[in-house]
Formats: C-alpha cells, sequence, structure tokens
C-alpha cells in the first residue's frame, strides 16, 4: 500500500537501485554491520489515517480541561490577532531553513531585522539578536556573556525575585560551564539593592541579574543601581516583559547593558509551555559578543537593499569551541510572530493591552482584599498585570476550590504567598465570578 | 520570487492602528503609575493597518524559499516535507490553551502526548528514556552532555573534564561541549572519511568524559568500527553521545541504542517532520541508555496508578539530574507535529524513512559523480559530500568554486546544497535529498547540476556573477560586518 508522504512507485525504486548498482534496499545498508541492524518491531501504533488522527487528537484534547487562566508564573494569557496565524501559516516562513542562502531567504531575513529593531526600540537598547529559545534560557546566556564581555570576571548575581524557573535554568546553565552564580535574596517583596552593592565590593562580579517585572508582579525600581554595578566594572543585565515596556521604565533607561527576557507575552499562545520565545538586547559595545543569529543591512551586486545574516564570526560553525554560545536553531517562526503582533499592536495598541490588563488586575486586587480573605503581600508595591496576596484559607484548598469551578489562579510562591495575574482577555464577569467562588464557603 | 523593498516601519503613518482592543472600561490605567516608573517616550513601532500588515508580510514571503516551494538538498538539514496535520494539531485549541503550570489533573491529554511520543521515541532509537525539553538540537546536546557530565560526577568522578569530538563533527558539538565546561580534543578522520581508531585509542585515558559522534557522519558515511569504538570508549570509563542531526539515514533500520551509545538527542525538525521555521522553533529531546535514565533534566512527565488502578500522569522533579535547562518543559506544540507524524508512519511506513532516503542519495550521488569530485566513493547514507567540480576533464580550470555552483542552483529554482562543510574538504557540497523527494525531482536536480558542470566550463562567468534570476543578488557581507547596521532607525 502506498503512502502520502513517499512518492515511490515500484518502477521508481528498481530504476534508482539499478543506477546504483544495488539489488535491494536491503543491500544499501550492507556497510552496516549485520548485528546492529534492527530486525524487530517496533513498538509505535500502526499507521493511521489523517481521519483517524484528527480523531485521536480531539480524543486527547478532551482529556484537558480549560480553565479561565488568572494565572501568570512566566506564562500570559494574552489575546492574538487573528492576522497573525494567517501571516506564520505561509509555507515560504515555516517550511524554511535558516536564512543561510541570503539570495532566497530575503523574507525571513527582513522580518528577523525587524524584529531586532522593535525588541531594541521595546527595550531601548542599541541591538537585538534573532531570538534565544525562551526567557530562562537567555537569561542563562546574559549571564554567560556578562563574563564572556568582563574578562576575568566569573561570578554573576542574580536577585532572589527572578521567577524560580529562571533562577534554575541559570544555575543550571552556570555549574556546568563554570561560573558562580550568587542568589542575592529579595527584600520586602523587591532585589535586594544594598546587598547587592555590598556584594560588588569584592571586585570579582561580572554580571548582576535583576527582573523589571519580578516574580510577584511588582515593578521593580533600579534608580542608582547602574552606577554601583558600573563603577564595580560589572554588566547591569534586566529580564523584563517586552509587552509591559509599552508602559513602564525601559531597561534602556535604567542604565542596562544587557536586556534578556521572555516575549511569550507578545500574543503567543500558551501552548503548555512553549513554543515561546526568548530575546536577548545589549549595547553596542558588547555585540561581538553575543550569542545567536544576528541579521543585518547590506547590499546586492546591483547596489538593492537587502539583509544577511551578519557578524558570524561569534557563531558555532565558524568558531567550533571558541564560539560564543552554542546556540543555533533558536526560535525564528516565533521572533515573526512577535514581529507581526508588535506591526499590528504598535505603540498605542500595546499600551492599551498594559491597560486593560493594569486595570483588570487592580480591581481583581481590590475585590480579593474586600473580601477579607486576603491581605496584601507587599503593601504599596507597583504591579502591573500580576499581584502577590495571602490568602487566609490554606493555598491548596484556594486552588482546588478554584479548578473545580474552572479557574486557574493563586500560584504558590511559598511562605503562603499567592499570585493572580489578569491580561486585557479577562472580563469583568470573569473577575466576579471568581470572587463569588472565592466567597462562596 | 519578487523583490520587495519595504521595511514594516517604512509603512507607518502616526494616527493608523492595526489593532481590534476593547475600551478600557476599568476605573485605573497604567497612567496611574508614578512617573518614576514609567517609560517616558513611545516605543519606536509602527503605525500600521491591518490590511498593510498582511500584505507586508505576503510580499516578504514572496521573497523566501521553503521546502513547500520546492526541492531543499540541504545537506544535514533534512528539509524533508511537512505534513499538514501536524499545523492543524498543534493549534488545536485544547492544547494550545493550556497554561504551562495548570494542575495535573487538568492536562492529562497533554501530559499523554509527552508520555506516548516519549515512548515512541525510545522504541525507535533504543533508549530507555527521553526528555522533551531540550528546545533544539544544540540544546539537545548541551543537555546530553549535563547528563554525561552529572553521571561521572554522580559517581566521584571529578576529573572526567575532556571530551573526544571528530574533525568532521558539526559545530555544535565542539561548541555545546565549551558551554558544557567541557575541553575539546579533536580525533582525526580517516583517508576513508571515517574515525581513526588509531588515533583515538591512545586519548582514551581516566580525564575523558565520553565521545560525541555522529552516525552516519557528515560526510554520510556508516562508522563501521562503531562496536569496537563504543567497547573502547566504556572500557575506558567514557559514555558515548548520538548527534542524532543524522538520524534519517537510519530510521527503522538502524538504532543508537543498538550501537552501544549511552546518550543522544534527535532533531524533531530534522527526522521528525516538523516544519524549521525559518530558524525554529525546534525541538532536541534526549534519550538515555538504562543506566542514566534517573539522570534527565527537570521537569518530567511521569505515568503512575491513580487510586482506581487507572494509569494518569503527573509531573514531577528530577533531584538526581542536572537541574532545570528550560523554563517549562519543552517545544510543546513541535512536540505535537513530530507525535502526528510518527502516528501517520507508523509501524510499516517508519521502516522505510531510512531506507528511502539513503535510496536518493545514492541515486544522487551516482548520477553526478562524473562531473563532481566525490572524495570517497563508496556506498552513502541519508547524504554525501563532493569536493566541487572535477577540474580540467574538459579541457580548462576555471576558477568556478562551489560557491558559484551553490548560487548558479538558485537561478534553476533548487535551494543550494550546504556549502564548505564539512571543513574535511576546501570545497565541500553536502547534498541530502530526504525521503519525500520523487524520482523526477532528483533527475531535474541531477539534470540542473550536470548542465551547471558544463556552464562551468563554457561559460563560466554566468556561475561567477550568479545567481540572476532571485529576488536579489550576491549580498555584500563585508559590508555587512564592517559597518553593522542591525536595526531601523527612522530618519
Amino acid at each position: 500500500m502506498g503512502f502520502a508522504y513517499f512518492p515511490h512507485t515500484d518502477e521508481d525504486i528498481r530504476e534508482m537501485l539499478g543506477r546504483i548498482g544495488s539489488a535491494s534496499l536491503d543491500d544499501l545498508y550492507s556497510d552496516v554491520p549485520e548485528d546492529v541492524i534492527y530486525k524487530g518491531d517496533f513498538d509505535i501504533p500502526n499507521a493511521m489515517s489523517e481521519m483517524e488522527i484528527r480523531r485521536k487528537f480531539a480524543d486527547m484534547a478532551g482529556k484537558n480541561v480549560r480553565l479561565k487562566i488568572f494565572a501568570g508564573g512566566g506564562a500570559y494569557d494574552h489575546y492574538s490577532p487573528a492576522a497573525i496565524q494567517s501571516v506564520i501559516s505561509r509555507s515560504e516562513f515555516l517550511t524554511s531553513y535558516t536564512p543561510y542562502q541570503a539570495e532566497v531567504s530575503q523574507g525571513t531575513l527582513r522580518y528577523i531585522f525587524e524584529f531586532q529593531s522593535m525588541m531594541a526600540g521595546l527595550t531601548g537598547m542599541d541591538c537585538a539578536n534573532a531570538s534565544m529559545y525562551d526567557g530562562p534560557t537567555s537569561a542563562a546566556e546574559a549571564a554567560m556573556m556578562s563574563t564572556a564581555c568582563t574578562k576575568k570576571k566569573k561570578r554573576v548575581l542574580l536577585s532572589g525575585t527572578l521567577l524560580p524557573q529562571v533562577l534554575d535554568v541559570v544555575r543550571t546553565y552556570a555549574r556546568f560551564h563554570g561560573i558562580e552564580v550568587m542568589t542575592v535574596p529579595g527584600l520586602d517583596g523587591v532585589s535586594d539593592m544594598a546587598a547587592m552593592e555590598k556584594e560588588l565590593q569584592s571586585g570579582d562580579v561580572a554580571g548582576v541579574m535583576v527582573p523589571g517585572i519580578n516574580r510577584f508582579g511588582i515593578i521593580e525600581n533600579f534608580e542608582g543601581l547602574s552606577d554601583a554595578v558600573h563603577s564595580a566594572k560589572a554588566l547591569l543585565i534586566i529580564y523584563s516583559d517586552p509587552s509591559s515596556l509599552a508602559v513602564i521604565k525601559t531597561p534602556g533607561e535604567w542604565g542596562a547593558d544587557i536586556v534578556c527576557g521572555e516575549a511569550q507575552t507578545l500574543g503567543i499562545p500558551l501552548s503548555f509551555g512553549g513554543p515561546y520565545l526568548g530575546f536577548l538586547c545589549c549595547r553596542k559595545e558588547f555585540v561581538r559578543k553575543m550569542p545567536g543569529r544576528i541579521a543585518g543591512e547590506t547590499t546586492d551586486a546591483d547596489g538593492k537593499r537587502c539583509y544577511v545574516l551578519t557578524l558570524q564570526a561569534r557563531e558555532q560553525h565558524i568558531r567550533r569551541e571558541k564560539a560564543t554560545s552554542n546556540i543555533c536553531s533558536n526560535q525564528s517562526l516565533m521572533a515573526l510572530y512577535a514581529a507581526v503582533y508588535l506591526s499590528l499592536m504598535g505603540p498605542s495598541g500595546l499600551k492599551r493591552v498594559n491597560d486593560l490588563s493594569y486595570g483588570g488586575a487592580h480591581y481583581l486586587h481590590s475585590e480579593l482584599l474586600k473580601t477579607g480573605l486576603f491581605s496584601d503581600a507587599f503593601p504599596g508595591r507597583k504591579f502591573l498585570k500580576e499581584f502577590a496576596v495571602v490568602p487566609a484559607i490554606p493555598v491548596k484548598e484556594l486552588q482546588d476550590r478554584l479548578v473545580r469551578n474552572g479557574y486557574f489562579g493563586a500560584l504558590s510562591c511559598g511562605d503562603g504567598i499567592v499570585t493572580f495575574c489578569v491580561t486585557e482577555k479577562r472580563t469583568k464577569e470573569e473577575i466576579d465570578g471568581l470572587i463569588s467562588v472565592i466567597r462562596r464557603k | 520570487m519578487r523583490y520587495y523593498d519595504k521595511l514594516i516601519f517604512e509603512l507607518s503613518k502616526p494616527g493608523r492602528q492595526g489593532w481590534s482592543l476593547p475600551e478600557n472600561r476599568w476605573k485605573e490605567s497604567t497612567d496611574d503609575l508614578p512617573d518614576g516608573l514609567k517609560r517616558t517616550t513611545p516605543p519606536l513601532l509602527p503605525q500600521v493597518s491591518e490590511p498593510d500588515v498582511v500584505r507586508h508580510y505576503v510580499n516578504l514571503s514572496d521573497m523566501n524559499f521553503g521546502v513547500d516551494t520546492g526541492f531543499y538538498p540541504l545537506g544535514s538539514c533534512t528539509m524533508k516535507y511537512n505534513p499538514k496535520i501536524g499545523e492543524e494539531t498543534a493549534s488545536h485549541p485544547g492544547f494550545a490553551s493550556l497554561h504551562p503550570l495548570q494542575p495535573a489533573e487538568t492536562v492529562q491529554g497533554a501530559m499523554e502526548v509527552h508520555a506516548e511520543l516519549s515512548r515512541c521515541l525510545c522504541s525507535l532509537t533504543g533508549m530507555s528514556a527521553f526528555t522533551l525539553n531540550p528546545f533544539a538540537g544544540a540544546h539537545g546536546e548541551l543537555t546530553g552532555l549535563m547528563i554525561m557530565r552529572q553521571y561521572h560526577i554522580s559517581k566521584g568522578d571529578m576529573k572526567r573534564t575532556r571530551i573526544i569530538v571528530p574533525d568532521s563533527a558539526h559545530g555544535t558539538n565542539p561548541a555545546s561541549a565549551a558551554v558544557c565546561g567541557l575541553q575539546v580534543v579533536e580525533v582525526k578522520s580517516t583517508p576513508e572519511g571515517l574515525i581513526d581508531i588509531n588515533d583515538l585509542k591512545p586519548l582514551l585515558d581516566d580525564s575523558v568524559a565520553g565521545i560525541m559522534m555522529t552516525n552516519p557522519n557528515t560526510l554520510g558515511l556508516f562508522e563501521t568500527e562503531i562496536k569496537e569504538i563504543a567497547s573502547s570508549v566504556h572500557a575506558a570509563g567514557g559514555l558515548l553521545y548520538y548527534d542524532g542531526a543524522n538520524m534519517n539515514a537510519l530510521l527503522g533500520k538502524v538504532r543508537p541504542g543498538d550501537m552501544g551509545f549511552d546518550i543522544m538527542h534527535l532533531n524533531l525538525h530534522k527526522t521528525f517532520s516538523t516544519p524549521h521555521g525559518g530558524g525554529g522553533p525546534g525541538a532536541g529531546p534526549v534519550g538515555v541508555a538504562p543506566h542514566l535514565a534517573g539522570l534527565l533534566p527537570s521537569p518530567a512527565v511521569r505515568k503512575i496508578k491513580n487510586a482506581q488502578g487507572e494509569d494518569i500522569y503527573e509531573m514531577v522533579e528530577n533531584p538526581d539530574g542536572p537541574g532545570r535547562i528550560s523554563g517549562f518543559a519543552g517545544n510543546f506544540g513541535v512536540l505535537m507535529k513530530a507525535y502526528a507524524y510518527i502516528l501517520s508512519l507508523g509501524r510499516e511506513n517508519v521502516k522505510k524513512v531510512g531506507p528511502y532516503s539513503v535510496l536518493a542519495a545514492n541515486y544522487v550521488k551516482e548520477s553526478l559523480k562524473d562531473r563532481y569530485r566525490l572524495p570517497v566513493d563508496s556506498l552513502c547514507k541519508h547524504e554525501f559530500v563532493f569536493d566541487g567540480l572535477i577540474r580540467g576533464n574538459a579541457g580548462t580550470d576555471s576558477e568556478v568554486t562551489t560557491l558559484d555552483v551553490a548560487k548558479r542552483l538558485l537561478d534553476c529554482g533548487f535551494h543550494a546544497p550546504t556549502i564548505y562543510f564539512p571543513l574535511l574538504f576546501h570545497q565541500s557540497i553536502m547534498i541530502e535529498p530526504t525521503e519525500t523527494e520523487s524520482k523526477e525531482t532528483l533527475d531535474a536536480f541531477i539534470q540542473a547540476m550536470r548542465t551547471i558542470a558544463d556552464e562551468a566550463v563554457s561559460r563560466p562567468e554566468l556561475l561567477k556573477s550568479a545567481p540572476h534570476n532571485t529576488p536579489v543578488r550576491r549580498p555584500d557581507e563585508t559590508l555587512a560586518a564592517t559597518r553593522p547596521v542591525l536595526r531601523y532607525r527612522a530618519d
């Protein structure tokens, strides 16, 4: 029986084997030792028709429960405009490889250039790369980059207010790569600047990483931090949510040297954790130490404007073990996703996204406090769309009650603290519904 | 394909918008934030309508070449057809709307995809357990090497900090080793293009963590002495890492686990037909042999029995592994596509993937080796490498290079092969045709390559100045690197 993805007829196979001078398909493996040829049956299902596959995935989807998302924790339920799916489904984008042949890859190269421009604009930095895998791995790369930029220094300070998965991934990379990381616990819900400034005095610190918006949803204030970091000849790294940067003070304005973070917030579906979109930006003096692909503008043989992958002397296929990173494939199509999103939104749309999230989050926050069952975890701190509260009910009981009623919220942060998150997708009815579930005994 | 010269920023006009969002009816807005926390100037983003955006990106796509456009024989990249059912399944709202931190009882279907895909990959590779968390091939390599180091460290063996990498290896191998804190020791290839076992054996001491191998190697040649290599490395206390970039040659026919490999990664965007997306997202699952099954990164999906004795899934941390290497549990959307591909192949058709890909590669090689220099003339697997044109046989010795051949192929409606890799030869042309191409497509490519070989003699200037029919012609890469313009700036 035939198979939809194999065009071979018996006659084709015969003719091709004839040209090769082989008697059979098995003969094509005559160079492989007999005892490593697999002769058993694979423990995988029998071939399914497309209809059966559709049905199977529908059945599996039926075992999931769609909840109203009131949680963040590094993955955010923002709205995805319809035009994005239409654009990223174009086969010319979807089924192409990394743009090594610039003459037939101008589409990819141009959107990478646009993405870089948009990310640099949002973060207030000089340049951006073509993307990283996700936020936490971008943070690990940023930490390693800070040691590469500061020569012999091998220590990176991490604020304990970074998301736990960011801390974990940076620590994993650091342990194997051979750099020392020190987590400086947060103080009253924000980075402990004084403790970090004290650590800087040892003189061996390459980089200091802090979150623009932290694991409690708090917008941090870095007044004076870059001076302290720079006078210790270290680099300031800010882990950012690019969606928020339409309205909050940018890493560039805070004096950051490297910016990393998670751009899933730019309308990318939650999709059970991936694919998401890491990003990395820096000041121009550090661009040659930046990992990953970078697109640049140039002209072709006829003088036409065109784009190429550039500064490739940093990369693994040229420098091998001396490369700035091992990254090769990144999240290119998700960079296109973000570029289309930001084009549609523009400055005013992105501000509206933030205003709606802010308004909804502050409404939920005040309604929760009104129930008398919650207190503010860090009173007076400013937040955008995610905030931390301390419930009077046991956390597990609260979470279970929400899930049973179709809501997902109250992510546990330890110490009896939970976070809620509201994006522009949440309506007043949904928030009121959540509150009534909480009030109901 | 048609040239189109706009950047989205150049379509911008103040007052236009491409968004449609509700009015803000909440009492508060971000205007209420204190000035010290607010952005002072709006970001430089385009102000364009939705039709502007869609038309712009469709015009950009028209300057791109994908597998759906035509033949894409890019060596070591396995540019096979990407089935459309995979796209449909990955965007199913029953999966796409799931938050990664949702409680286990609400994501049983998603975890079933994880568990079932892992189980299929174990069977197809002869490995004992898989983590699906790595986001790409190089990320898989790094994860696999962390597992390798973790294995030695867990045994109290701290001195194994060197890793052996063949000179023919993909560039990511030594780069991943360096990121993992390993010192790279290069092992030479024989004139036949295989690992020189006499060069290898003296390197195997108690400082060696293991060896990274690609089999078939980057010349498309099967490392016939793999069993001896495996036993030598194991005898010295090292582990064998399998770079799965070339797994397509062996799919359904040979399993890395049966060759003696302890750790491996797969590129789902190569062997398992998920689209490459212009450079990702991919997926680089890592498989391990039984003695390493406890050393996978966190988090991991585990199957357990509930109180009623039914199979259920849970997401667990693994305290013995290297730690966390990803925010959540991998590029889930990509995993869905790979699983759909495996289900469509089934146990019957999966056995044909490797053989058909090898058939295609040998057919093209045999059809061109009288015009292009074949440094190692033997059976190849899914790909092979020419070292440029055969020179002088037509009475001339033009200056035509591999780059010129590649650029001329673009004029003929084909994507170019991988060029100047592997580094073993000066004029490498690495061709991988894959099993989803018809004989007619391969014949057309062969004809184009032969015509180009003729043109190299009769009209070398045509090749030196190629391509001629593409949206842009050869870019000035030196200008791009010496005077970098890396972002749009409003004049």
